[in-house]
């Protein structure tokens, strides 16, 4: 889908990327920096809008320095900015794109109707945008960027300002172009956890250089860690300690979760399937405590960026924890792996 | 792309998260019509925009009451003309657009900026680049369609003074040529207005500012260069008027019809400029045309992205 090779971008005084080559497939990409990263002056880029300084891209097969129009006439954008003029209705300003898109005026004005459903949005649609939720507005730009079925789209930062539950569906909404309507997807955002659980593949840029390019399934789904927190009881004062000295006895090995909330009381162990949620019920039951929690604290992409291989994603886990130490490296990237 | 598409097929997993329903994604594999198509979309939207078309009802007031109160004085002259029989029109076809100029002026002042500042007001312009039309599309699809809608504004109360010359049995041969003659005044005054007014508005996304500018460099021009000319006439040195003509865009129209147009000057002591003169006055027109367009491009090279 894209390709980049060296691909460089300087300002008089700042260089916006530095050597880049990344290859991006099929499917939903996520393209992770903090603001400043470089990631709109690679969409600008890859747009055809902007020439690089050195080094060439490629969009769809079409070189960006060359073919800039063809590429234009096969992606959608969605900018991180409001965009949406107040006094036209949704359906009046996505059918005046459509066209600016090459659509003829009868297809435009399906196309318009169709996506606008598609992204979720019914009645208002006739109303003024001025009057939109935030969260109608994102999708709007969302629906501008689709109407012309493109055969990939460009979503800069699209959840940023909506509530948890309109990021939910943004999200949603960003997996489903992919699986339902077959367009591929890049999506940039400075927050790796909402990317983790959308995208396929990860792009993280800093500083304008490739960080690293993996695939999401690589790192996140091969082992689960399990937060469990119990009570304590007149028999066993220390009900986390007692637990964890009968999962020692039958061989589990446990991680004291400091860092998490309510540290000191949690237990922190790594799942190899079924039996292990089945024993640590049993051990519990056993001892006469109470089972307060039993979670999945799935793996955050920012714990496997955090140092390379040196400690396994189960020891490093309890990375969310803003007061958590960690070093140079952690530290930046901790900020994008906070989870929502 | 190696993405199998599920055309027209039902979406069978739709999540209650995302609240789509189920009516499944259709591509679209009709034709893409490209630049040029592109181009003359925007220009008949912002063409329609000019007067309030496919806008919200109190956008359509002024342009409108602008256009029918041009087309009104016309045709009360052509009454004047029929009832009093006379054998000419009171007021020359040449001259009609220079004793309107405070409405045509109010016209580009309230119109430029609603084309161009709401686009870059509301950032809606990179929209526009991130698809396949590029900034001298751009710029030339909403200065083509300012001028056009400047061009309906002028031209409809000539015609309408032409067909009731005719109806009035007027000189047919004569009335023609003057109305030719208009026209090219209008089209050639309808480019000069466009371009100054998107240059001006172009500048502020602020639609008032924009507003407010436009009318501020076409009535104080105009104000100041007719005080000068009428200062220059008392003191009787009618030569200078031509040259203070220069720099105020309806004394330019008016120095140009007046030279190659048949038409008597406005100026006072009709002290219009000769065809010697009338050469410097195309060529500042021709010239500020030419640089409203290029400064057009400089600017919207900027907004892009």
């Amino acid at each position: 889908m894209i390709a980049t090779e060296s691909l460089s971008k300087r300002f008089p005084r700042v260089t916006a990327l530095d050597r880049l080559s990344v290859d991006v497939g099929p499917g939903v990409t996520g393209l992770v920096g903090a603001n400043g990263a470089g990631k709109s002056t690679l969409i600008k880029i890859l747009l055809g809008l902007s020439p690089a300084t050195e080094g060439r891209a490629e969009v769809l097969g079409l070189d960006v320095a060359t073919k800039g129009a063809a590429i234009r006439e096969r992606v959608g954008y969605m900018p991180e900015h409001d965009c949406l003029p107040p006094d036209v209705s949704a359906t009046e300003f996505v059918v005046h794109m459509a066209r600016m898109s090459g659509l003829p005026p009868t297809a435009a004005r399906e196309r318009t109707a169709d996506t606008l459903r598609h992204v979720g949005l019914y009645e208002e649609r006739y109303r003024p945008i001025g009057g939109y939720s935030t969260g109608m507005k994102q999708r709007v730009k969302l629906a501008q960027a689709l109407v012309h079925d493109p055969q990939l789209v460009f979503l800069d930062e699209p959840t940023n300002g909506l509530d948890p539950v309109g990021r939910d569906e943004m999200l949603g909404l960003i997996r489903r172009i992919h699986t339902d309507f077959g367009i591929s997807v890049l999506v940039t955002s400075h927050l790796l956890g909402e990317l983790e659980r959308t995208c396929d593949h990860v792009v993280v840029v800093d500083g304008g250089k490739l960080l690293r390019s993996s695939s999401t399934t690589d790192f996140t789904q091969t082992t689960t860690t399990l937060a469990v927190e119990v009570t304590d009881s007149d028999e066993h004062p220390d009900g986390t300690g007692a637990v964890r000295d009968a999962l020692h006895a039958r061989g589990v090995r446990t991680e004291d979760g400091s860092g998490l909330p309510g540290a000191g009381h949690v237990l922190l162990l790594t799942a190899q399937g079924e039996e292990t949620y089945d024993l640590v019920r049993d051990v519990i039951a056993d001892l006469g405590l109470g089972l307060v929690r039993m979670e999945q604290r799935r793996h955050h992409i920012a714990e496997v960026f955090r140092d390379d291989g040196a400690s396994t994603p189960a020891s490093t886990s309890p990375s969310t924890s803003p007061s958590a130490p960690r070093n140079d490296d952690g530290q930046r990237k901790e900020a994008a792996g906070h989870d929502g | 792309m190696t993405v199998e598409r599920p055309t027209g097929t039902p979406v069978t997993s739709a999540g209650d998260q995302t609240r789509i329903h189920n009516i499944g994604y259709r591509t679209y594999d009709g034709p893409r019509l490209g630049r040029a198509y592109a181009r003359r979309s925007l220009y008949s939207q912002s063409l329609r925009g000019a007067y309030g078309l496919g806008r919200s009802g109190r956008s359509k007031v002024l342009p409108m009451l602008l256009f029918a109160v041009m087309c009104l004085v016309a045709a009360i002259l052509v009454a004047v003309t029929v009832t009093t029989k006379a054998k000419g029109l009171p007021v020359h076809y040449t001259r009609y657009a220079i004793i309107m100029q405070g409405l045509i002026s109010l016209y580009v002042a309230s119109q430029a900026p609603q084309s161009v500042s709401r686009d870059l007001r509301f950032k809606t312009v990179p929209l526009y680049f991130s698809r396949p039309i590029e900034t001298a599309d751009y710029v030339r699809a909403k200065y083509a369609s300012l001028a056009s809608a400047i061009f309906i504004l002028t031209a409809a109360p000539l015609l309408v003074l032409y067909v009731g010359a005719l109806l009035a049995k007027l000189d047919f041969a004569d009335q023609t040529k003057g109305f030719a003659e208009g026209l090219v005044s209008v089209a050639l005054l309808s480019l000069l207005f466009a371009g100054i007014g998107l240059v001006i508005a172009a500048v502020t996304p602020r639609r008032g500012f924009g507003i407010a500018a436009v009318i501020a460099v076409l009535v104080i021009s105009y104000g100041a260069v007719s005080t000068l000319e009428a200062i220059a006439d008392t003191q009787s040195s009618t030569g200078a008027i031509p040259w203070i003509g220069l720099f105020s865009p309806v004394t330019l129209i008016d120095g140009v019809q007046t030279a190659f147009l048949g038409a008597t000057s406005s100026a006072p002591g009709a002290a219009g400029p000769g065809s010697g003169q009338g050469v410097v006055y195309v060529l500042v027109v021709l010239g500020l045309i030419a640089g409203a367009y290029g400064l057009l491009l400089r600017r919207y090279k900027k907004v892009g992205l």
